[in-house]
């Protein structure tokens, strides 16, 4: 496609999912076999606003994916950056877009916005939210932006989208347009639509100049357990030989009575637990009640106002550069990419 | 007009609401709201998607010359699949049993496997940009021999309020979308027809009733003309003065074509900027337009004015054209000067654009960008009615004239739903559908069996109550009291304003058969019913409205009445009955049944003389 070479450069990266998505005639079902450039012809607007330079990553529904491929988006978008790219926007399937999002946020400390989007409903139909969150992507990429996002429909109307902070963004409805939401922190901003202004608070970090830093070990062994009632002690043992395991406790932080010997043992085995809340929103505390306790006696992190999935993202990384337990419990309870907050958001 | 001669073909599509308690793919009431009652609105925009093939189909592409919002108003009663927020439920299995029977009523054949398309629809009436259509049947036969080629489920598409914003509430009800094959040759049969297939539909007892519950697309054409798709036709009646309308529509477009082709006609395809020449016009409209442009048809001075159908000319179809790039219409030299513009700005005009005695210019005033779109496209409807009838999908106006919404969808319009998985038609399903008896049938039975004189039977059997009438026949009211009742009373009570809706069926059962055994007087009936329907039990009313007067009371009644009026009954003998049946009758105040009255009068009576 002829491109105007007077636009800024930005860069996308496709790794699939229903923004990319049209019927497969094989199995009658929405599959993902565009390419970044099937989306440039598919939305022409796109193309008065910057000039493309388009890589296809993978080509897979969201749920197929994997750490390693982590990995290989983050070398991409990193070498894009290196090559001059103003943003660069990764479209995503959005059942894990989060864990993506968060994950590269760790990988790579970059001075330009990194927009992750995706699409509720199907490239192929009329209403398909794709344009809209397109374009809102691309105003953002080309942004005051310095840091990895989330942009997706801030409501059901087609009036704007809101830019989430990657670390702080979660999919919180099965279907609608606007699942994605802010959790322990408002967004960093909104584009409207179809204006594509840009408007981004005071808490989003700005573009910058410097170098992209890119760490990309992170290791696979760590675990993410949902607690529940009358869950069997021995669950936790099918944790053995795991490096870290993220626990989604209730209410403060809390496991039962019962899983406290497993814990021990785990942790005896070197493994580290961060202690995250199914509430999803607030902040862990272990030292309100007895089971916090001795929660903490055994040497389980608390994971401050983590979501529990970013804490799960956030200890592959963190493990994926030290050994040393203190170092490990330092790095987990420091904020990093803005994935902890000082002080706790008073809303929810 | 000889419709034969002419070679009128036409065949319909006949939509109908069905009654079923569920949307066809969301599990929401098939219940209509008012607008007052919405809970909330949002606002979309749609746009055109290419096929699979790579194409976009031509009559989606025209519906998105502008950039449209539409707002969508939500109800209590509606959820996020309307809202085009959550993938469709499974297909209606009351609905697609409703279709079968339809479809094995007019001897049609089922399709092995139902399969859900996407019909596209982005004139906003579907908030998701396509209706969901599903092929039933195929194959069937009118009693009078029409062919109907296809049975479709479809889902309903979304009220228009006003402008852009719709209602959701109607959106997903199921309809069944019945298509003739096109064997009809004048407007009667089309009508007749129609009346047919509704009757037969009526006669599942699963169909929604009333205004917009059935709408009529018609496809006509004539010989050399073109195949014409008329949406919305609601009343029956209409039809045959649509079919009309229609014929003579392309009768006249193909006399201007001739006309136009004897006079060497042409369309100067480049539009001339004129903004300029109207400076210092009197037209409100030009004075606040920031862009005049002219198109110059060559040879077409007259034609532009002639009317093609009642209320409608050519300029009016070209009007409907540029009206697509968001104008409000056109100006055409065979209406001026009018409008504020003068005589003396209209041969400025025809000089500066080079436009003689027998050439039509034709202005359109809006923005730039859209009073060059609005010119191409008068450009293009000149230049289709040098080429004679365009096809086109229109749709009706309120006297049977129609006006132009887009072109015929193309082939690229339908594609698979995914989201819905197929459903197979089993043999045994097919085999265990039982025939409802037609309506035509059941007034014939009415008439037959229970000595209702033929209009009464025929209005019986196509009334909704015709269930509730032969229940109370069954249960021994006699056929005239229930049908006058169902027929006469309930209607001009509700006239009165009485909630006759809520009557239910057992209670007016039970009054029925009462009145019948005597039990309350017929007189009362009217007064029991009004009693129910404003709350009360069938006791509590009988007992307000008509505590029968025992038989002793009545008769106690009667001899006073004879005591006082001892001479008359000397003076008339017998012949005192009849206007002393009205004196008691009127005493009694319809607390004892007339039969009775009668029997003890008479008797009383006899005594004394």
């Amino acid at each position: 496609m002829e491109q105007n070479p007077d636009l800024p450069e930005l860069a996308i990266l496709s790794t699939g999912g229903t923004i990319a998505s049209r019927i497969d005639y094989r199995t009658g079902a929405v599959t993902s076999q565009f390419d970044a450039d099937d989306i440039l012809r598919a939305i022409p607007r796109l193309g008065e606003m910057a000039r493309f330079n388009a890589h296809q990553v993978a080509s897979i529904l969201s749920e197929n994916m994997t750490t390693s491929l982590w990995i290989d988006l983050a070398r991409g978008i990193y070498d894009e950056i290196r090559n001059g790219a103003m943003g660069v926007i990764v479209t995503h399937g959005t059942d894990t877009m989060s864990f993506s999002a968060s994950a590269i946020s760790f990988m790579l400390d970059t001075p330009v916005p990194v927009v992750f989007v995706g699409s509720q409903r199907s490239a192929d139909r009329p209403s398909s939210d794709n344009v809209m969150n397109a374009l809102c992507s691309a105003s953002a990429a080309l942004s005051d932006l310095g840091e990895v996002a989330v942009v997706m429909h801030a409501s059901t109307s087609d009036d704007r989208c809101a830019v989430h902070r990657a670390t702080k963004v979660r999919k919180m409805h099965t279907s609608r347009r606007d699942a994605f939401a802010s959790i322990g922190m408002p967004p960093l901003g909104y584009v409207d639509y179809p204006s594509l202004a840009v408007r981004l608070g005071d808490d989003a970090v700005r573009r910058r100049s410097g170098e992209a830093v890119l760490h990309d070990a992170v290791e696979e062994k760590v675990g993410l357990l949902s607690f529940y009632p009358g869950m069997p002690a021995d669950l936790l043992s099918q944790f053995e030989g795991y490096r870290g395991l993220v626990l989604a406790g209730t209410g403060l932080g809390h496991v039962s009575t019962a899983s406290i010997g497993g814990l021990r043992d785990l942790i005896g085995g070197g493994c580290h637990v961060v202690m995250t809340s199914q509430c999803l929103h607030g902040r862990v505390c272990d030292r309100v009640y007895d089971t916090g306790r001795d929660l903490l006696a055994l040497g389980v992190i608390e994971g401050e106002d983590m979501l529990p999935e970013v804490a799960l993202v956030k200890l592959m990384w963190v493990l994926g550069r030290h050994d040393d337990p203190g170092e490990v419990a330092r790095l987990v309870r420091t904020n990093l990419r803005g994935e902890i907050r000082r002080c706790s958001y008073n809303g929810f | 007009m000889d419709f034969e001669q002419l070679g009128l073909k036409a065949g319909i599509e006949i939509h109908q609401q069905l009654n079923t308690k569920e949307k066809l793919f969301c599990r929401c009431p098939t219940r209509l709201r008012d607008f007052e009652e919405r809970t909330g609105e949002f606002f979309r925009y749609l746009r055109a998607t290419e096929s699979e093939m790579g194409e976009i189909d031509r009559a989606a592409e025209e519906e998105m010359k502008v950039m449209r919002r539409f707002t969508y108003a939500t109800y209590d009663t509606t959820c996020l699949v309307e809202n085009d927020e959550e993938p469709p439920a499974p297909l209606n299995a009351e609905a697609l049993s409703i279709a079968l029977t339809i479809a094995k009523m007019t001897g049609m054949t089922p399709v092995d496997q139902v399969h859900v398309m996407r019909k596209l629809v982005i004139d906003g009436s579907n908030t998701s940009g396509f209706q969901r259509t599903a092929l039933v049947a195929l194959n069937g036969r009118l009693p009078e021999g029409a062919r109907i080629e296809t049975l479709c489920l479809e889902e309903e598409a979304a009220q228009r309020v006003e402008g852009e914003t719709f209602s959701l509430d109607r959106l997903g009800i199921p309809l069944v979308e019945i298509t003739t094959a096109p064997d009809m040759h004048t407007p009667e049969s089309v009508r007749e027809v129609a009346r047919t297939i509704g009757m037969i539909l009526r006669s599942t007892g699963c169909v929604k009733r009333g205004i917009g519950t059935i709408r009529q697309d018609i496809n006509i054409s004539i010989a050399e003309g073109a195949r014409v798709e008329i949406k919305g036709v609601q009343e029956l009646d209409l039809i045959d003065e649509v079919v009309r309308r229609e014929a003579a529509r392309q009768v006249n477009l193909l006399a201007i074509r001739d006309e136009l082709r004897r006079r060497n006609a042409s369309v100067t395809p480049e539009p001339v900027v004129v903004t300029g020449l109207f400076a210092d016009t009197k037209s409100s409209i030009l004075q606040r337009a920031t862009y005049i442009v002219a198109v110059v048809l060559r040879g077409f001075d007259g034609l532009v004015g002639r009317e093609i159908q009642p209320g409608r000319r050519l300029g009016s179809e070209m009007a409907d054209y540029a009206k697509k790039c968001g104008v409000g219409g056109i100006f055409h030299t065979d209406e001026l000067p009018a409008y504020g513009v003068t005589a003396e700005e209209v041969a400025h005009l025809r000089e500066c654009v080079g436009a003689g005695e027998a050439d039509c210019v034709v202005l359109v005033a809006a923005a730039k960008e859209r009073a060059l779109c609005a010119a191409q496209q008068v450009v293009r409807r000149a230049e289709l009615a040098l080429a004679g009838v365009p096809e086109e999908t229109r749709k009706m106006l309120e006297d049977g004239s129609t006006s132009y919404m887009r072109p015929l969808p193309g082939a690229a319009r339908m594609y698979p739903e995914t989201d819905v998985l197929p459903v197979r038609i089993r043999a045994e399903r097919w085999e265990e559908i039982e025939l409802p008896e037609l309506i035509s049938v059941k007034a014939e039975r009415f008439a037959a069996e229970m000595g209702l004189d033929g209009a009464l039977a025929r209005q019986m059997a196509y009334s909704e109550k015709a269930g509730v009438f032969e229940r109370a026949v069954e249960s021994g009211v006699r056929p005239s009291l229930a049908a006058r009742t169902l027929l006469g009373t309930l209607r001009e009570l509700s006239r009165e304003g009485v909630a006759v809706d809520r009557l239910e069926d057992a209670a007016f059962l039970d009054v029925l058969t009462r009145a019948e055994s005597g039990a309350i007087a017929k007189e009362a009936v009217p007064g029991v019913i009004t009693e129910i329907c404003g709350g009360l039990s069938v006791d509590a009313a009988v007992s307000k409205v008509a505590p029968a007067m025992s038989e002793e009371a009545l008769l106690a009644l009667i001899r006073d009445i004879l005591a006082t009026r001892a001479e008359f009954v000397r003076e008339r003998g017998m012949g005192a009955l009849g206007p002393l049946m009205g004196v008691v009758m009127q005493e009694a105040r319809g607390k004892a049944d007339g039969r009775l009255i009668s029997e003890l009068l008479k008797k009383e009576l006899r005594q004394r003389v």
